[in-house]
């Protein structure tokens, strides 16, 4: 019961963010706003209920399997990256390997930053 | 015997069901592979699930588009995923309270090295544009990389292959850049997987801990933002430089 009830909430915020989407014409998309609702709902009861636990839970512990329907969509591109395969390796690797860098040298650098203004 | 067994075969592949059980299996199957291997990233257990059904599909012949009128319901999911990531970040609300400034710029300078270094570097090497473009929306979460492909003159189903390929890529190549970076900080290391390699990268978080996995949906998410803001604008103003 816990995880039909869990669902249903976040079924929930997920209609009404595709709603507010199409209602202000927001460029983003309509899950992204669904769990910024849902965060703001959470820090206003100082609190999520069990039942949302468990099927936030569930869907989180395998989320991985989510992208797989996607991922077999490679078929139909095969000869597209068969052609570029090379172009597209290399910029994927290096981009990843430089986002993740990038990100993580900035946030380092800014926790730092906002650590010795708050030590002054 | 062998044309009712054919017959059997005509009504499966033409169901649904057939396409949702092969999805469950070669995941069930990757992530025992996963364990047994003691959580080896290289393993992905989405790059090997998604490899077992290329196989099944090649081998019954069977297209993409009868294969994904099952797993579209495994695919809704992400939706649903989404807004479940509030739930874990509420948990590190204390934490996110001192550190939203840093977070914030961050996964902006993230965002824009991610879709400037990818779309430059493929077309650089002699990628068509439309490669690249479909190539600068990789780090975003599948759903929201495919709007952000199709607007900016991609293809979306394109993108949702490469966003599958940088998660799995960032799920491995991860903790080596932050072993040699001497990242050690979970919080730091969770936004930086998650912008980069969005819900497949957080779900390697989550399984190094709590706290790096709700801030790489923190990131996932807030680069799913900033993205669908930013990108159109990006592209345009680096589009001669394409």
């Amino acid at each position: 019961m816990d995880f039909l009830t869990g669902m249903t909430i976040l079924v929930i915020y997920q209609l009404i963010g595709e709603a507010t989407v199409l209602l202000l014409r927001l460029p983003v998309p309509g899950p992204v706003i669904g769990m910024a609702l849902l965060f703001l709902t959470l820090v206003i009861r100082r609190g999520a209920p069990a039942s949302l636990d468990t099927a936030a839970g569930s869907l989180l512990g395998h989320l991985s399997l989510l992208f797989v329907p996607a991922g077999v969509g490679v078929m139909v591109h095969f000869h597209r990256i068969g052609a570029e395969w090379m172009p597209i390796g290399v910029a994927l690797v290096l981009s990843t390997l430089i986002t993740l860098a990038v990100t993580a040298l900035v946030m380092r650098l800014m926790m730092r930053l906002s650590a010795r203004g708050q030590a002054e | 015997m062998h044309s009712g067994l054919l017959d059997i075969w005509v009504y499966l592949s033409a169901s649904p069901l057939l396409g949702l059980a092969a999805t469950l299996a070669a995941y069930l199957a990757a992530w025992h592979v996963y364990q047994r291997a003691g959580a080896n990233p290289l393993l992905n257990p989405v790059a090997v699930a998604v490899g077992l059904l290329i196989i099944f599909l090649l081998v019954t012949g069977m297209p993409y588009s009868s294969y994904f009128a099952g797993a579209q319901f495994v695919h809704f999911l992400l939706g649903p995923a989404t807004v479940a990531l509030a739930v874990p970040l509420y948990r590190q609300l204390s934490r996110l309270r001192t550190l939203w400034l840093p977070v914030c710029v961050a996964v902006l300078a993230g965002v824009c090295s991610a879709a400037l270094s990818a779309a430059v570097i493929a077309r650089q090497l002699g990628a068509t544009p439309v490669t690249a473009l479909s190539l600068a929306p990789k780090s975003v979460t599948a759903p929201v990389a495919m709007g952000i492909s199709e607007r900016i003159g991609g293809l979306p189903s394109l993108t949702a292959v490469l966003v599958v390929m940088t998660g799995i890529l960032g799920a491995v190549l991860g903790g080596k850049v932050f072993d040699l970076l001497r990242i050690r900080d979970d919080g730091v290391r969770g936004i930086a997987m998650g912008t980069a390699s969005h819900g497949i990268g957080t779900a390697r978080a989550f399984q190094i801990s709590a706290e790096m996995g709700a801030f790489s949906g923190l990131a996932m998410a807030l680069t799913a933002l900033a993205s669908s803001l930013v990108l159109p604008w990006l592209v345009r103003f680096v589009a001669r430089f394409l």
